[in-house]
């Protein structure tokens, strides 16, 4: 690997990409705001996550770009999400088994 | 590397980056990596001597058992403002942005780092960071202790909590930038014939510290900023009369700050295996494992974070899971540790002052990890929790081996940065006060740890006296190995002998090139064609005859 090798060469996205990408996360932000008003109990935060996460990822493929980078941002990007999975999910390790054994925490 | 004819050389003076340009905005406007370099090491130097100075309150006041010196209140507010300063804004930055940001360029023949301006803003969010925190003391200080626990932090604690939430938020940007900087340079700018398994270790463990930087420094940012919007506007995260729990803040915070351990110890670790290399004139034992295991120690540091909340109510399954990984990660500490011994097996050590300072890092790198596995099982954990035994461990890993690693560097690589030899007999003189006063002073905070001592107070009973009063004189010890240095390398930096272009006779790109390197670090490209410490590989034990 020399100073030479470019792989990514800058791509322009036309100003339309950006605006329909962010009437889609509009739309998406008022169904979060309307299923929040529905009762459908443990549902309401299985739907309010899943639009989160779809939020998230239009944000990532195209307003940071990832759509058009090479496969080493790719990796660094998916480590990122993969480092906010390990964190989630040994945080959640404590909450489920808290209070399991009695007389203890 | 280059070969030129010497009779044109002596006509120009030889320009280098000092003298390449001059005046204060040749410097506050500069995007030469090694300025900004320099930058940093003014920088972080003023903060560590801050640090200090709030460290010797601190340990002025437990001189005797009765809180005399000053207010349980100040009290808190100095040994906040010590932790503060020291993991910010000088543990955490001080290898990497000032000798990463130095030397990694000149270590892979590259002109610069990737993105030169972004090194510079690096440097002035930092002093943002700074600043905040600067202003934090002059309104009045912050009682919390560095690590800001909630709900005191976001609901009890009357001190400037916001402002030093926004200075450790800034600080945080700064090396994020900086660690975006040293994964795009490494993986981009390497000189051709550079490949991965032929890089310096300093190179490896940089990489491997600046994922752990990219991981998980976001995580504190947003930490301690919802800290800050639970105080201002009352949103229930961690309070739990405003439905929040406060094991989530220290999940969330000990999820960094554990890492942050090894964004301290790698680099560190990094510097030990260009020493050991340079002054037992051998190739590293186990390259590849040293290389790989900075990247176990990446991953692995992230999943153990829990073993700091084994008393705080925490599930005691987690708890658990937590003790057993961090037993785990013990593992690819070990494999460097071991290394390095095997590499000083049958080498030609010379006891220089940076080589001292490697095998201090060695010591008490060793004494802090060990008694860490005390700390990881969580039964004796439960005794020892919040207790100077905590306190001695954490500053044998963090300050002991980063200190070290962090003063032999600047002693390696000074005739590089400055192009002038320092007086080795000075030099070894304060890495031996430093290795006294270091376990004078924490030595006997391990013992009164056990016997019950708890951190974090200003007043205590008598029987403790006798072990606080020799932390106490091991620190004066250790504040006077600090200090002189600061007299001789200056004093070097003016009167000292010119270093020549590689004194220590050393392996490495950068001693290729001129001290101090020339602004745009080589006058042409190097092509690598050997693996890295390729010492020469010493002879069987030959008859010589005298000289
Ligand atoms: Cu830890």
């Amino acid at each position: 690997m020399t100073t030479e090798q470019h792989s990514t060469t800058h791509h322009v996205m036309p100003v339309r990409t950006y605006l329909i990408v962010f009437a889609l996360l509009m739309v998406l932000l008022a169904a979060t705001i309307g299923v929040a008003f529905l009762h459908l109990g443990p549902f309401n935060r299985i739907v309010a996550l899943t639009i989160a996460l779809a939020k998230a990822g239009l944000i990532m493929t195209y307003f940071m770009h990832l759509r058009y980078s090479s496969k080493l941002a790719l990796v660094f990007a998916g480590m990122g999400f993969f480092w906010l999975v390990i964190m989630l999910l040994i945080g959640m390790g404590d909450y489920i088994a808290r209070g399991t054994i009695p007389g203890t925490f | 590397m280059t070969v030129s004819s010497p009779p044109v050389k002596l006509e120009k003076p030889p320009q280098n980056y000092l003298n390449w340009a001059f005046g204060i905005k040749s410097w506050l406007l500069t995007t030469d990596h090694k300025r900004i370099a320099i930058l940093y090491l003014i920088t972080v130097t003023l903060f560590f001597a801050l640090g200090g100075l709030a460290a010797s309150l601190v340990r002025f006041e437990l001189i005797t058992p009765q809180g005399d010196l000053m207010s349980a209140d100040n009290y808190n507010k100095s040994f906040t403002l010590h932790g503060m300063l020291m993991v910010f804004f000088f543990l955490i930055p001080g290898i990497p942005a000032v000798m990463g940001n130095f030397l990694i360029p000149l270590m892979i023949g590259a002109k610069d780092l990737a993105f030169p301006r972004l090194n510079l803003a690096s440097w002035y969010v930092f002093m943002v960071g700074g600043l905040f925190t600067m202003t934090v003391i002059v309104v009045g200080g912050v009682d919390t202790g560095w690590t800001f626990y909630t709900p005191y932090s976001s609901t009890y604690s009357n001190g400037a909590v916001i402002l030093a939430a926004l200075g450790i938020f800034a600080a945080g940007f700064a090396s994020i930038f900086t660690a975006i900087n040293f994964v795009v340079t490494i993986h981009k700018m390497r000189a051709p014939g550079l490949t991965w398994f032929r890089l310096p270790l300093f190179v490896w463990a940089h990489y491997a510290t600046s994922i752990i930087i990219l991981l998980g420094t976001p995580v504190l940012a947003i930490t301690i900023l919802m800290v800050g919007i639970e105080r201002m506007f009352k949103i229930g995260i961690f309070d739990p009369a405003l439905g929040g729990d406060p094991l989530l803040f220290q999940h969330l915070f000990w999820f960094y700050s554990h890492p942050a351990v090894y964004i301290m110890v790698l680099p560190s670790m990094g510097v030990i295996s260009e020493l050991i290399t340079a002054f037992t004139r051998r190739r590293i034992f186990g390259y590849k494992a040293i290389a790989l295991s900075s990247l176990a120690i990446a991953l692995l540091g992230f999943l153990v974070w829990g073993h700091h909340m084994f008393v705080s109510g925490q599930s005691v399954y987690a708890g658990l899971v937590f003790s057993a990984i961090t037993f785990m990660v013990a593992i690819p500490s070990a494999i460097k540790v071991f290394n390095w011994t095997a590499t000083l097996f049958k080498g030609t050590i010379s006891f220089t002052t940076p080589m001292l300072y490697a095998l201090g890092f060695i010591g008490l790198f060793t004494i802090g990890g060990l008694t860490g596995l005390f700390l990881g099982a969580a039964a004796v954990d439960v005794h020892v929790t919040d207790t100077y035994f905590v306190v001695a461990h954490f500053h044998y890993v963090m300050v002991g081996a980063t200190i070290m690693a962090y003063m032999g560097a600047i002693h390696f690589w000074w005739p590089k940065i400055t192009g002038k030899l320092y007086n080795e007999g000075w030099g070894i003189s304060s890495a031996i006060i430093i290795f006294v006063g270091f376990n004078l002073t924490f030595m006997p905070q391990f013992i009164m740890g056990y016997l019950g001592m708890p951190r974090r107070y200003y007043a205590y009973p008598d029987e403790f006296q006798i072990y606080h009063i020799a932390s106490s004189a091991g620190a004066a010890i250790l504040a006077f190995g600090y200090v002189l240095p600061l007299f001789y390398l200056l004093y070097s930096l003016f009167f000292g002998p010119k270093a020549g272009d590689n004194p220590w006779n050393a392996k490495g790109l950068e001693w290729t090139t001129a001290s101090p390197p020339p602004h745009e670090n080589f006058e042409e490209t190097p092509i690598v064609t050997e693996e890295a410490y390729a010492y020469p590989v010493p002879q069987k034990a030959e008859v010589t005859s005298g000289a």
